[in-house]
């Protein structure tokens, strides 16, 4: 491309030629910077061998500027190629002008931060809401059992269930082994060594083993059920259902809520005894306490209620994270973005159920004394 | 007689094996610069993957591909992306980034482009979201607020910002209502006619093969049955392509449709 900038009697004449387009485009415009004052201008393209969308629309924008600096330029001669496409630029050229945000005020800022609270509290309603739903359809199906979706219970027992043991068991035999390190080497300068025993007992019946098990059921099914029931969303599969008059809720969300009701005290159970064997092994590398030694220190030195502290901690814990699962998975809309987002939400959501029942937990038996 | 340069794809014995299964067997495909191209077949007979296969999304099991002239296979990645810009492509439901609004995922293509400045790019996004026809305000919604033929016709802009030699686009019309893909026939026609275009155009729609193609080539029997214009078409003596053309749906396209384009 070459841009040329002469003068006939006083009058600036621009002649293009080559090619203009999106690679010439800042080179074009300097050159059309130069050119000098003047009430009239003539563009000569006659010579322009190729111009794109974005070659005319700089031709058309630079004649705009030009014109509110007091310089009418008129383009002639353009070649027959690029007529239609000047003409189809300067169209639409008309349309686009820019869009103005609109600027942000603490009345606008407060009105969000309302919307926040507001979703919040809706949130927490919804969630109730799906609670009420489990127990009424918990409730419908003990008094007419047949219309209960057995085989689906026993397909998600499976699922979240027996699937997880492996997880959570090696999980919880690995947090032994850290608790029992970490307790050798702290309470060894005081020849303290034999109470790591009670150490890893209670701190894994009392609080780790459940807790630790929940958060990883949390990550693991949350995401299974919104992913399941998200997608069936997605796909109209629920309309389809209703217009069938298949109750949802009765089909998937009772079945899976309940299944991990049953399954999460199990797993929780898993964990302790995988934890204590955990610390038990590491106890006798470490401490040189035989497994006897810590069998009998176990049972004399730690009350049974500590176990029964943590179970009971285990429903609860199954109930949030199968209401957030579910609830996340009935919020997808109908794009794939959503589906993810409602994943990853309900994930997070549950972990920190999970984590604050828990510290309510501890407030509600630090009251009671147990 | 065209020469080789008018040519500006070129396929020569093209095979696409998916496992077992042959979808291509020796395919022969040859395109004029300028024409729009309708490539038409039964589900299966492996449009897509004929259009993916040439925007080298896949890579053919056997034979050659070559556009612009220059051989596909075993190019070096430069001059491939040199050949990329010198196409666009329009996927089904627009392919739109969903976290980039309208305009970001029209300036994607654009951000390649050395020393261009901000303001210049989102100018020239706004100038090809104005011409596929939509409003200016969509420009800043996100692509899960638009619906189908807006989103249909975001990817279009996408796949113009860098003013293209060929478009390629699949299944343009599926999805949307009659009006709408009318609009749409209107528009491709309008900005073939004033960019130039060349169009690689598949498609089931029968309204817009009589709206818009030049010529047109069948895929059956893994490879390609018949080129020609409509009216040759019509002459065809094969199974499926006398029912597609003259079946019910082809009769009324025939009728409603504006004769093709002649002579650009």
């Amino acid at each position: 491309m070459s841009i040329k900038i002469g003068t006939t009697a006083g009058r600036p004449e621009i002649e293009i030629s080559g090619s203009l387009g999106l690679p010439e485009l800042e080179q074009a415009r300097r050159r059309f910077a130069q050119i000098p004052f003047a009430p009239h201008a003539t563009l000569d393209l006659s010579a322009l061998q190729r111009l794109d969308s974005a070659g005319a629309w700089l031709l058309l924008t630079e004649q705009a500027r030009l014109r509110q600096e007091g310089t009418d330029l008129i383009i002639a001669s353009v070649p027959p190629h690029a007529l239609p496409l000047v003409e189809v630029v300067r169209a639409n050229l008309a349309r686009a002008e820019p869009a103005t945000r609109p600027p942000l005020t603490v009345a606008a800022l407060l009105d969000r931060l309302g919307r926040k609270v507001a979703g919040g509290a809706a949130f927490l309603r919804d969630l109730l809401g799906y609670l009420g739903i489990f127990t009424a359809r918990l409730l419908g199906a003990l008094r007419r059992p047949r219309g209960f979706h057995l085989t689906s219970l026993v397909h998600h027992c499976e699922e979240v269930g027996l699937r997880a043991v492996p997880i959570v068991a090696l999980m919880a035999f690995l947090i032994g082994v850290v608790l029992a390190f970490q307790g050798a080497t702290q309470l060894r300068p005081f020849g303290a060594e034999i109470f790591v025993v009670e150490l890893i007992a209670i701190s894994i019946l009392r609080e780790l083993g459940i807790l630790l098990t929940a958060i990883i059921v949390a990550g693991r099914t949350a995401s299974a059920f919104t992913a399941a029931i998200g997608s069936m969303k997605m796909r109209e599969e629920i309309d389809a259902m209703q217009t069938l008059r298949i109750d949802p809720a009765n089909a998937l969300i009772l079945p899976r809520i309940l299944a991990l009701v049953i399954t999460l005290p199990i797993l929780g159970l898993v964990a302790d005894l995988s934890g204590l064997l955990g610390g038990a092994l590491m106890s006798w590398a470490e401490l040189g306490i035989s497994p006897a030694m810590f069998r009998t220190r176990l049972i004399e030195g730690v009350e049974p209620i500590h176990v029964v502290v943590g179970l009971v901690k285990a429903p609860v814990f199954a109930l949030i994270i199968g209401i957030v699962g579910c609830r996340s998975g009935m919020q997808v809309g109908n794009s794939a973005e959503s589906l993810g987002r409602m994943t990853s939400s309900a994930v997070v959501t549950a972990i920190f159920a999970v984590i604050v029942t828990d510290a309510l937990f501890s407030i509600l038996f630090a009251q009671v004394g147990l | 007689m065209i020469g080789a340069d008018d040519m500006v794809i070129r396929i020569r014995g093209l095979e696409s094996r998916f496992g077992p299964h042959r979808v291509h067997e020796g395919l022969d495909l040859d395109m004029r610069r300028g024409e729009v191209l309708g490539v038409v077949g039964g589900s299966g007979t492996g449009k897509s993957v004929l259009l993916r296969s040439i925007v080298g999304l896949r890579r053919p099991d056997a034979g050659r591909i070559a556009v612009f002239g220059e051989e596909m296979t075993g190019i070096d990645e430069d001059r491939r992306a040199a050949l990329a810009a010198r196409w666009g492509v329009m996927f089904q439901d627009g392919a739109l980034f969903s976290s980039l609004t309208l305009r970001e995922n029209v300036e994607v293509p654009l951000r390649g482009v050395a020393g261009l400045d901000p303001d210049t790019r989102r100018a020239l996004a706004e100038l090809k979201i104005a011409m596929v026809g939509l409003p200016l305000d969509a420009a800043e919604t996100y692509p899960a607020e638009l619906s189908g033929g807006m989103r249909k016709r975001a990817g279009l802009a996408r796949a113009l910002a860098l003013d293209p030699e060929i478009v390629f686009l699949d299944e343009p019309t599926a999805g949307l209502d009659p009006i709408g893909a009318a609009a749409f026939d209107r528009l491709m026609r309008d900005l073939v006619q004033a960019l130039g275009l060349s169009v690689f155009l598949v498609t089931h729609d029968l309204d817009t093969l009589y709206a818009l193609c030049d010529r047109v080539a069948v895929l059956a029997e893994r490879r390609v049955l018949a080129t020609g214009t409509l009216d040759d078409m019509l002459a065809v003596e094969h199974p499926w392509v006398r029912d597609y053309f003259h079946g019910p749906r082809g009769r009324a396209a025939r009728r409603s449709g504006p004769a093709a384009p002649q002579g650009r």
